[in-house]
């Protein structure tokens, strides 16, 4: 027979498993100090690489020039109309995607006629990028906001449809006959046991509409817009301001960052009750 | 005693029929269990208690053969069922898990409120009824689901294994309370166990179903007067042979699965 061995024979099990607590605690930290120290080395990197000229500065334009290019940008404003009207669109274009989305979703669920006539055209609709139908968007919408918001709507309406019609048809059926038995009416049901019950794999559509969202923002205002964060890269690059262009992409990586930090925020804040919460 | 019949099954046969395979869960089964009585339900895993169960709660429609439950009051609700797996909501705290019925009751908040309180005291989780069922133990999601029925104060409780997966002390603990409840509101129980000792101690009736296909192979009255105690029940001869009786009925028909199954 053989044994787990435990090394130290004098120590009390609290100490044994305060030390393991400490050992994880430290480990922890590592982590935690390389995630941090892994952009401040790339950073590092670049600047030195740029101002040598070991790379082409006029391609990457070290760090502290694009810094300094983004506070020049704060005093004139520029930047702030860019990004106001950038992020206007993201948040209108995808409350107007996901509200939607979400509705039709838990019909879906919930009905099964519903599902069985909207779902081919969820399935043939969703592969078309939203971006190849731009032109028809403009067609039809002008070249104004509205094509923008619809471009974004479009993309983000897709995701959450389906995460939540899947959300609500995963429901245990043992939750639908509880309530069942209980005499849920249908108003209840929905509220305690569809929306509720959908609304983990809800969030994880809504999560992936909003990555969606701002990658299509980008590509929509790169191609009809006269304003906005694609627009500011896309005309930096053709006016070959480097350093502009930067600031714009860094500004999306931020707002990327941003957004999914608040979405599971309130993801957390809307499901005290999950397993892993 | 000319109790009126509370629920009458007549020749209620299920058949679940799925990709082709068609397996008879329940066969002719007929039965009638009088208003206010305790029956117990007991057979090998797999004969159908939970089927029949889930037909007189309205979540099973019968192959064939038809059934009653009769109703006294218009207000109350006619069943609630204590599910085998449980069903506690896991997006609803101990307490509202609780309240469930009465909610779709549409009762006063007042009541609810009080009501839950009482049950959640009765079942021991008082302390816990702020929190979400991922924090207890699987006896304990067991007693919020007993409080959430015993709360909506039905005419008729279906319970399915209610008590299984409770330590010996709390089991007896909510026995008695089970009892005293039924003593008091003279509720019908349709009740589930693998327990010959829990169906003696709590029973009018037990019916014992064979293998599959359920069918009932007999109806024993159990006629011990009542406040029961283990060790009366323990010690009285008659209920010794009871016991046997149905310890040897469940033997032969286990085996008889299994080698029906091979
Ligand atoms: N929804 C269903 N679809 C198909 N077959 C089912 C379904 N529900 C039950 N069955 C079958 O019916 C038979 C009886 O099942 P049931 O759950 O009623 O047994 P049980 O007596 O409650 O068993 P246990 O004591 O293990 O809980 C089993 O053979 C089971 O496989
Ligand atoms: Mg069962």
């Amino acid at each position: 027979m053989e044994f787990v061995k435990r090394a130290d024979r004098e120590k009390s099990p609290e100490e044994i498993e305060r030390d393991e607590w400490e050992r994880q605690k430290a480990k922890q930290r590592l982590k935690q100090a390389m995630t941090i120290a892994s952009p401040i080395f790339i950073l590092l990197l670049w600047e030195m690489l740029s101002r040598t000229e070991i790379i082409d500065s006029r391609f990457f334009p070290p760090p502290t020039a694009i810094v300094a290019a983004f506070f020049n940008m704060i005093q004139t404003g520029t930047l702030f109309d860019h990004l106001s009207i950038s992020l206007l669109r993201i948040v209108g274009g995808f409350l107007l995607g996901a509200i939607p989305g979400i509705v039709l979703g838990l019909l879906m669920g919930m009905y099964a006629p519903f599902r069985h006539f909207f779902q081919p055209l969820v399935m043939a609709l969703m592969p078309i990028p939203t971006l190849a139908l731009l032109p028809i968007i403009i067609i039809i919408f002008g070249i104004g906001e509205m094509s923008k918001l619809v471009t974004i709507a479009g993309s983000v309406f897709f995701p959450v449809v389906i995460n939540t019609a899947a959300g609500v048809m995963n429901i245990e059926q043992i939750y639908v006959d509880v309530a069942k038995n209980y005499g849920a009416g249908s108003k209840d049901f929905f509220f305690q046991v569809a929306l509720p019950g959908a609304l983990p794999v809800m969030f994880e559509g809504i999560q992936m509409g909003q990555a969606i969202a701002l990658l299509t923002i980008v590509a929509a205002e790169m191609m009809g817009a006269n304003e906005g964060i694609g627009y500011l890269i896309w005309t930096s690059y053709k006016a070959f301001v480097i350093t502009e262009m930067f600031v714009g992409l860094i500004l999306i990586s931020f707002f990327g960052y941003f957004f999914s930090l608040l979405l599971r925020w309130l993801q957390a804040k809307l499901l005290p009750w999950r397993e892993n919460g | 005693m000319s109790r009126q019949t509370k629920i009458k099954l007549e020749n209620v046969t299920k058949v679940f029929y799925k990709r082709g395979n068609s397996v008879t869960a329940i066969q002719n089964i007929s039965a009638e269990i009088k208003d206010g009585e305790f029956v117990c339900l007991i057979g090998p895993s797999g004969c159908g208690k939970t089927t029949l169960l889930k037909i007189l709660a309205g979540l099973e429609t019968p192959s064939l053969g038809r059934y009653s439950i009769s109703r006294d009051s218009k207000e109350k609700p006619l069943q609630s069922m204590v599910f085998q797996e449980k069903g506690v909501f896991p997006w609803l705290t101990v307490a509202e898990n609780v309240a469930f019925g009465l909610k779709m009751q549409k009762l006063p908040r007042a009541y609810v409120k009080e009501r839950t309180a009482y049950f959640l005291e009765k079942v021991g989780l008082a302390q816990f009824a702020k929190r979400y069922p991922k924090e207890l133990s699987g006896g304990m999601k067991q007693r919020v689901s007993i409080a959430r029925a015993f709360a909506n104060d039905p005419e008729i409780l279906l319970m399915d294994e209610p008590f299984a997966a409770l330590d010996e002390q709390n089991k007896y603990i909510l026995q008695e309370e089970l009892l005293n409840i039924w003593m008091e509101t003279k509720k019908t129980v349709l009740f589930i166990t693998h327990s010959i000792d829990e169906a003696l101690m709590l029973s009018d009736r037990i019916l014992l179903m064979s293998a599959q296909p359920g069918k009932i192979a007999a109806d024993k009255t159990i006629d011990l007067p009542r406040p029961r105690h283990v060790e009366q029940i323990r010690s009285d001869q008659n209920v010794a042979k009871q016991f046997v009786e149905i310890w040897k009925h469940l033997q032969t028909e286990v085996q008889r699965s299994r080698l029906q199954a091979t």
